[in-house]
């Protein structure tokens, strides 16, 4: 009963309808790339000019993005945030909204809410190196974050990209690692626990290729984000080097339905994942990190 | 227990006269809803008349058990509690947020259901019920993103309390501080004595309210009644939750034995999340009429006992049943005080009695902070 003040029911003030957060918005697929197999950037623009003029995120927010008569499902956005007309969704066939949001075509019309969420911490991260480690199939929501820091290289000290997958084959965005490759004062790492007869890369965990970055543990900010074995795994190799944890921020994924913090379904103990995360300070999310069930 | 009465002068509002409480509110705007006997149980339904108040009916309540009996009493509010109260009117099982439609050239647009509610009075609320709303409240309203849908039904709400005098045996809100006497959060509130009520306002609307009723002086006498019934209903509580920092301990006892035992037990049915009156889990919905044209975007109570809950990426979070109960007892119990500064439990025991297999969840956390070690 500590600060839960006791709700007078005389004085519950008239709430303005929270219709524009809960409201999708109409956006238009104007671009659409066929990045693999399974995954899709789609390229949307709000119909409405004065929702268009409206709209800003940063990187690591997310939209629901809504597939008529099917549902919505939660996609980061992985454009350029100064750029918010157009907004860039990498997204994975993998359910029943995505497998069916694969068949979209250029001027297809879908629900865009949004956005939503906690972002990269960019602002904090200035002035010191970026290490960004994703892992899994290309992981969207770092994507934001590399063209950010790129866009903007003198803001920022030394830019790490080290991305890992599990075969060969699902490495996409091949040319882009390349073009990253080319920006000055910056590394990029590739790494397959599966290589092939043509993988240039390292073969091994992600973990094994951080001996190859020269991180600088006091001024590194870093951004992980894939699977959860491999972030706890890099989180724990990293503290190991003299990272600091609150300098380590991961990426968390779960069930999202409202976005708004009143479904229930993405809390992560006593966090709402839309809310509080999707993008979280490694030592705010440790306890419950890892342990099966949560 | 006694401080929220002596706030404000208290009346008596013999037995014969209570009808014109119903004919009141109804004068004043308000549809009247109250507890009914209806599918053997107290339900609250609309009330029109005092003749369909559950007289003399007692509810026997046990795990897994409720039945309901009658007595002579001339009693109407001598029951603790029925599957539900508040929470189906500010938070229905299933509501509609939002339509899509597609017009033939393919374009989409979104309309808005904006509810309307009318001004509702509910009568025969009870203290836990308040604290469930006050945690509702916050939940919903106080957040970053208060909920249209609810706050339009919490603004029409009269509510009108009656203290708790018949306890059943799953009632355990003495333990969590909520009861059995309202104490704040209400229009008007009634103790139930034979031949009347004693009678306050807690708003300025119940004031107004109170004020048209033909109320008489009570007198001493029946305070003292009240005060020994309330006692009375606060001794009879037999079970309680543990003392403690229930976030800390069960946060720490994650891989207790106790997880796999309750496992063993519990059907993952949901009803405990259906009839408790603070889960408020919903998952979102889309169905399309028949033609594809239009679509409606629902929410609908959800239960954290499914695999659907947690499911994302094809796969569940949590496959089994064990650590879907611990996700239920560690978030109601644990990490909901670190989300609103408070458990999420106000020991109403529905989620005991109404469990097909009769799991306590006072035993359970019990049995777990018996042998549990914490810092």
């Amino acid at each position: 009963m500590t600060d839960s003040t006791p709700s007078q029911s005389a004085s519950v003030s008239p709430q303005s309808p929270s219709g524009n957060l809960r409201m999708p918005m109409v956006a238009e697929v104007i671009d659409r790339i066929q990045e693999s197999d399974r995954i899709f950037t789609l390229r949307l623009r709000l119909r409405n000019p004065e929702q268009r003029r409206n709209y800003r995120f940063a990187p690591g927010q997310f939209n629901m993005l809504y597939l008529h008569g099917v549902g919505e499902v939660a996609i980061s956005v992985a454009s350029d945030p100064d750029e918010p007309e157009i907004l860039g969704h990498t997204v994975r066939a993998i359910g029943r909204v995505t497998e069916a949001m694969n068949r979209l075509d250029v001027g297809s019309q879908i629900g865009l809410r949004g956005p939503y969420g906690q972002s990269w911490p960019l602002l904090q991260a200035e002035g010191a190196d970026v290490l960004v480690v994703t892992g899994g199939i290309g992981c969207a929501p770092t994507v934001g974050v590399i063209n950010y820091v790129l866009m903007r290289r003198q803001r920022y000290g030394r830019l790490t990209i080290i991305q890992g997958v599990k075969h060969a084959q699902d490495l996409i965005w091949r040319e882009r690692y390349d073009y990253w490759r080319t920006f000055p004062n910056t590394q990029v790492l590739v790494a397959a626990d599966h290589g092939g007869p043509l993988w240039p890369f390292h073969v091994g965990p992600v973990t094994e290729v951080f001996d190859d970055a020269a991180i600088d543990s006091e001024g590194t900010t870093v951004m992980m984000c894939g699977p959860e074995g491999m972030m706890i795994a890099g989180t724990r190799d990293l503290i190991e080097r003299g990272v600091p944890e609150q300098r380590i921020y991961l990426s968390m994924e779960r069930n999202m339905q409202c976005a708004v913090g009143h479904c229930g379904h993405c809390q992560f103990g006593s966090q709402f994942l839309c809310r509080q995360g999707p993008i979280f300070k490694y030592s705010d999310i440790k306890p419950l990190l890892g342990m099966e069930g949560f | 227990m006694d401080d929220g009465l002596s706030q404000q002068p208290r009346y008596f509002l013999p037995r014969q006269s209570f009808q014109s409480l119903i004919d009141q509110l109804t004068l004043q705007g308000f549809g009247c809803v109250g507890p009914v006997v209806r599918d053997a149980a107290i339900v609250f339904d609309q009330l029109r008349s005092v003749s369909e108040l559950p007289q003399g009916t007692r509810d026997r309540q046990e795990p897994g058990y409720y039945r309901l009996e009658n007595s002579e009493s001339p009693r109407w509010f001598s029951w603790a509690n029925g599957p539900q109260a508040l929470k189906p009117y500010l938070f229905p099982s299933r509501e509609v947020l939002w339509e899509g439609s597609v017009d033939e050239d393919g374009s989409l647009s979104f309309k808005e259901r904006i509810t309307e509610p009318q001004p509702l009075a509910v009568l025969g609320v009870r203290a836990c019920d308040l604290a469930a709303l006050a945690i509702h409240d916050a939940h919903f309203l106080n957040g970053p993103s208060p909920d249209a849908h609810y706050a339009r039904r919490r603004e029409q709400l009269f509510l009108v309390a009656v203290h708790c005098s018949h306890p059943a045996s799953t009632c355990f809100c003495v333990s969590t501080g909520d009861g059995p006497a309202p104490t704040c959060g209400y229009d008007m509130a009634l103790a139930e004595l034979d031949e009347g009520f004693i009678i306050d306002a807690g708003s300025e609307r119940g004031k107004r309210i109170l004020d048209q009723l033909p109320l008489v002086e009570v007198s001493a006498e029946q305070l003292d009644q009240a005060g020994r019934e309330l006692d009375a209903a606060q001794k009879a509580q037999t079970r309680e939750l543990p003392d403690g920092p229930l976030n800390r301990i069960l946060f720490q006892n994650l891989d207790h034995p106790r997880w796999d035992d309750v496992a063993e037990r519990c059907l993952a049915c949901g009803n405990c999340t259906s009839v408790c009156p603070t889960c408020f889990c919903a998952s979102e919905n889309d169905v399309p009429s028949l033609d594809g044209l239009t679509s409606e975007h629902s929410r609908e109570w959800s239960s954290c006992f499914t695999e659907g809950h947690s499911f994302i990426s094809g796969q569940a979070i949590r496959p089994d049943i064990r650590t879907r109960y611990r996700q239920w007892l560690t978030h109601k119990l644990g990490s909901w005080i670190d989300q609103y500064g408070r458990s999420g439990c106000v020991g109403c025991g529905r989620c005991i009695a109404w469990c097909p297999v009769g799991i306590d969840l006072t035993e359970e956390v019990g049995a777990i902070c018996k042998d549990a070690s914490h810092d």
